[in-house]
């Protein structure tokens, strides 16, 4: 598939895509105007393509500094009366749950949706948070697709929605359907007039500004909204039934099990039930917030038992709960709550299947699996050849080792981007992680409460993102520590996208780009140094001072990230000169480039993977490493 | 329809390797030939770092299915790009899985600082061998060289797997997904490593 078949696809096409790509679809055949994101696993590749095609598709796309102004662009397009979206993963809208919260109490006009993409088993999360929650703590519609058809049907019906009953829509996805790809067919785009059109803002500080005054009565309105949209939620086509593999329109089952599902575990219930032929009626819910009561209480009234199969926390198994509850039904309620199955990390197919096989007594035959006897070697994630983080981290580590400080001493609060792959040996420069931008706020907090030496990091985007309130805190409240902004030039970690240090917006315009070093003067910081790594012995020499700056210095790491700056070719290759290799280590056990390696006792360069950095040359103190033509 | 398994449902095939093996190319390549086929299919997809050396994984499900991720035991087709890689992915075969693997190793670079070793092809066979009736090693990265470039070692692996006789997807739908998904300038060397590729297995 051609990245252009998402614009160009004509109606009845069917395409082979990744749910992210359906989402982008989606955004086409509704006609939006503006959308807006910060880049983040599993949703970038949503950002990455309309990066690429929103110019032609007629929308203005940006990469916000974070997620909570994206929120914000997002929200401001509605209520000016064009079709918005904001897309993240799911800590992003912990970001940007302050405006998120107070959207449904100002109500929105044109569209408006919110894509969030949860991480069950953390692929590529510091938690696996269930963004449905936010569904409930907001007073928003919720729905939540299985696949990527159904992300493109479910986004279009939720702009719908959303203009209907003024009002904004979360559409939950989770990795494996974002991830996933499927049969997608395509629906007319929206017409051209429609996107690309500038709204007009009408004030209405009654409805828009909700002092106390206002936001009394916008919550009460809100609730009762709610209870309308609950009507519809109740009739509402993306609730399904499913039975003996087919859609059925029956409402109610007297079978001795049913399962109600939604997300990717209706995926692996209905293969389940289709593999066994098993005669288990699901009820598949698509629109689950509101809770649709009145179908739930119509499917499991005459059931002995109904297994709830969803990811990450038994929300809707609650809601079940009190649903049998408040009927006095004798209606046995199975799932997380009651250890029929896992209370964490993502489902799939063996394990609703042993769920059901244990509910129902199937005794089904063992699976002959087996597992490796060998042992393996593992493949962690690594930082590249070449990665200039690694040179920053060989040189803060000599830096503390040549002022004789014990590393035991020194605390590295970090963040969250590639570089918190120096969590691994013989780096062991990530001693906490929390969110974006944490790292400076804990220095604050190591600083006053310890009298261990603090040096932090986080990314040249990080920064942007919510480095610099806290570092105006550090130096306004007298902390003292040692700040590296990574400025690999690039949002690295989700795949390369800009960030406002860079002359270039997410459409691919020029842009102004903001200097690290001078927000850093202007909050304050009397120490500021740049640093290119890739100059050993500068960087050490910068970062001696720095530690022993009073106050809150500093370091801007400055190289581009060696995936998206390839280096000449050209430049000579590195070889080892066996006779002067002392074997010290020092190149392979403390820098530990993936290029350098030991065979029968002898140190040598793998060419395929060195970038030619010539950090090693550098460091090597018998001179055995070095550039030869 | 021929070639699916007992409950003549669905096909499965789990890919693995490493990042930058050209595997979420291949598994693409699949599933439009699988559409054009006018057959279901369903891709899962797990490149969480990839590109930072870590393991690559698709799988895809092809037949009446919803899901995308293949069940223990059930893989009918293990397609591995690296040797401890196959081993990994033992969990998803069978006494029947094809396992066809690349038998060239990529050394993970945590090998030392982690002080682990990489066991030897003999043992990997072995061990594959102990799980599969149906194990087939070839040297990819050879072939792909003879094709002409390294970078064809995914369509090698591709023409490997569509030489299975239960393989469900039409060759000529292969081919022509393989001309909408590869740069024309490297189409003829590709299309030499699949036939080469797939000449290994028969």
């Amino acid at each position: 598939m051609d990245i252009n078949d998402i614009i160009m696809g004509k109606p009845g096409e069917k395409l082979f895509m990744l749910g992210n790509e359906a989402a982008v679809r989606a955004v086409i055949e509704s006609g939006i105007s503006v959308a807006a994101t910060y880049p983040g696993t599993p949703s970038s590749e949503i950002g990455d393509i309309l990066s690429k095609v929103a110019k032609d598709a007629g929308i203005y796309f940006e990469f916000s500094v974070n997620e909570k102004v994206a929120m914000e662009v997002a929200a401001a397009a509605s209520l000016s009366g064009v079709r918005s979206f904001a897309f993240m993963k799911h800590v992003g809208l912990n970001v940007a749950s302050d405006s998120f919260i107070s959207i449904p109490y100002v109500t929105v006009n044109g569209g408006m949706v919110i894509l969030s993409a949860d991480d069950p088993s953390m692929f590529s999360s510091q938690n696996e948070q269930d963004n449905r929650h936010y569904a409930r703590l907001a007073n928003v519609p919720l729905l939540e697709p299985s696949n990527p058809q159904e992300i493109k049907d479910y986004m279009k019906l939720a702009f719908e929605l959303s203009e209907k009953y003024n009002i904004p829509i979360i559409v939950r996805t989770t990795t494996r359907v974002s991830h996933m790809r499927g049969v997608v067919e395509l629906d007319e785009c929206s017409k051209k007039d429609t996107a690309n059109k500038k709204g007009r803002f009408e004030k209405n500080p009654s409805q828009y500004v909700p002092v106390p005054v206002n936001s009394m009565r916008m919550h009460k309105e809100l609730v009762e909204k709610m209870a309308d949209i609950n009507e519809f939620t109740n009739n509402s086509e993306l609730n399904k039934f499913y039975y003996k593999n087919d859609e059925v329109f029956n409402f109610s089952f007297n079978n001795e099990l049913g399962i109600i599902s939604s997300g990717s575990s209706f995926n692996y219930a209905y293969d389940v039930i289709n593999d066994l032929n098993l005669d288990v009626p699901i009820l598949k819910l698509g629109f689950t917030y509101p809770f649709p009561d009145d179908i739930v209480l119509n499917f499991i009234k005459d059931l002995d038992k109904v297994l709830i199969a969803e990811e990450v926390d038994p929300i809707m198994e609650s809601e079940v709960l009190r649903i049998v509850g408040r009927n006095n039904l004798n209606v046995e309620v199975k799932g997380k709550l009651d250890e029929s199955l896992p209370m964490t990390y993502e489902y799939n197919q063996d394990i609703l299947q042993n769920a059901i096989s244990t509910i129902l007594n199937l005794n089904l035959p063992d699976k002959k699996v087996r597992t490796a006897d060998m042992e393996l070697p593992n493949r962690p994630p690594t930082l590249c050849p070449g990665c200039p983080h690694r040179s920053t981290y060989y040189a803060v580590k000599k830096a503390i080792k040549n002022l004789n400080i014990d590393e035991k001493d020194v605390i590295f609060p970090s963040d969250i981007g590639c570089y918190t792959l120096g969590i691994e040996s013989p780096y062991k420069t990530v001693d906490l992680v929390l969110a974006m931008g944490a790292s400076v706020g804990s220095s604050c907090g190591f600083s006053k409460a310890t009298n261990q030496k603090i040096m932090s990091f986080l990314g040249d985007s990080t920064f942007f993102h919510s480095g610099i309130p806290p570092l105006i805190n550090a130096v306004h409240n007298n902390h003292k520590f040692v700040l590296t902004v990574l400025d690999n030039r690039i949002t690295a970690m989700t795949g390369g996208q800009p960030n406002p240090g860079l002359p270039l917006d997410g459409m691919g315009n020029e842009a102004p780009q903001i200097s690290i070093e001078e927000i850093a003067h202007a909050c304050g910081v009397d120490f500021v140094e740049t640093v290119n790594p890739e100059v050993l012995k500068k960087t050490v020499s910068v970062y001696e001072k720095a530690i022993k700056h009073d106050g809150v210095a500093v370091v801007v790491s400055r190289h581009p990230c060696t995936l998206i700056q390839k280096r000449s070719s050209k430049r000579a290759k590195i070889q080892i000169d066996s006779k002067k290799c002392v074997k010290c280590n020092e190149c392979i056990g403390e820098f530990a480039c993936p290029a350098i390696y030991k065979n029968k006792g002898e140190v040598l360069i793998d060419q395929s993977l060195c970038v030619k950095c010539a950090v090693c040359v550098q460091l090597c103190e018998n001179k055995a490493i070095a550039s030869r033509m | 329809m021929v070639g699916f398994d007992d409950n003549g449902l669905t096909y499965n095939i789990y890919i693995c390797g490493v990042g930058g093996q050209g595997i979420i190319k291949t598994s693409m390549v699949i599933g439009e030939a699988s559409i054009s086929d006018e057959i279901n299919v369903s891709m899962s997809e797990i490149h969480g770092m990839s590109q930072r050396g870590g393991v690559v994984s698709t799988e895809l499900k092809i037949g009446d299915v919803h899901s995308s991720i293949i069940p223990n035991g059930d893989a009918d087709i293990l397609l591995a790009f690296e040797p401890v890689e196959a081993v990994r992915a033992l969990n998803k075969v069978n006494k029947n899985t094809y396992i066809i693997f690349n038998t060239s190793p990529i050394i993970p670079s945590t090998i030392f600082v982690n002080n682990q070793r990489y066991p030897n092809l003999d043992d990997i066979i072995l061990e594959l061998e102990n799980s599969s009736d149906f194990v087939f090693p070839i040297a990819a990265e050879k072939i792909a060289l003879d094709a002409g470039h390294i970078l064809s070692l995914n369509m090698v692996m591709l023409g490997a797997a569509c030489a299975v006789d239960s393989f469900p997807i039409s060759k000529d739908a292969i081919v022509e997904s393989m001309k909408n998904n590869l740069p024309e300038k490297s189409i003829d060397i590709n299309f030499n490593a699949f036939n080469q590729g797939f000449e290994s297995i028969v």
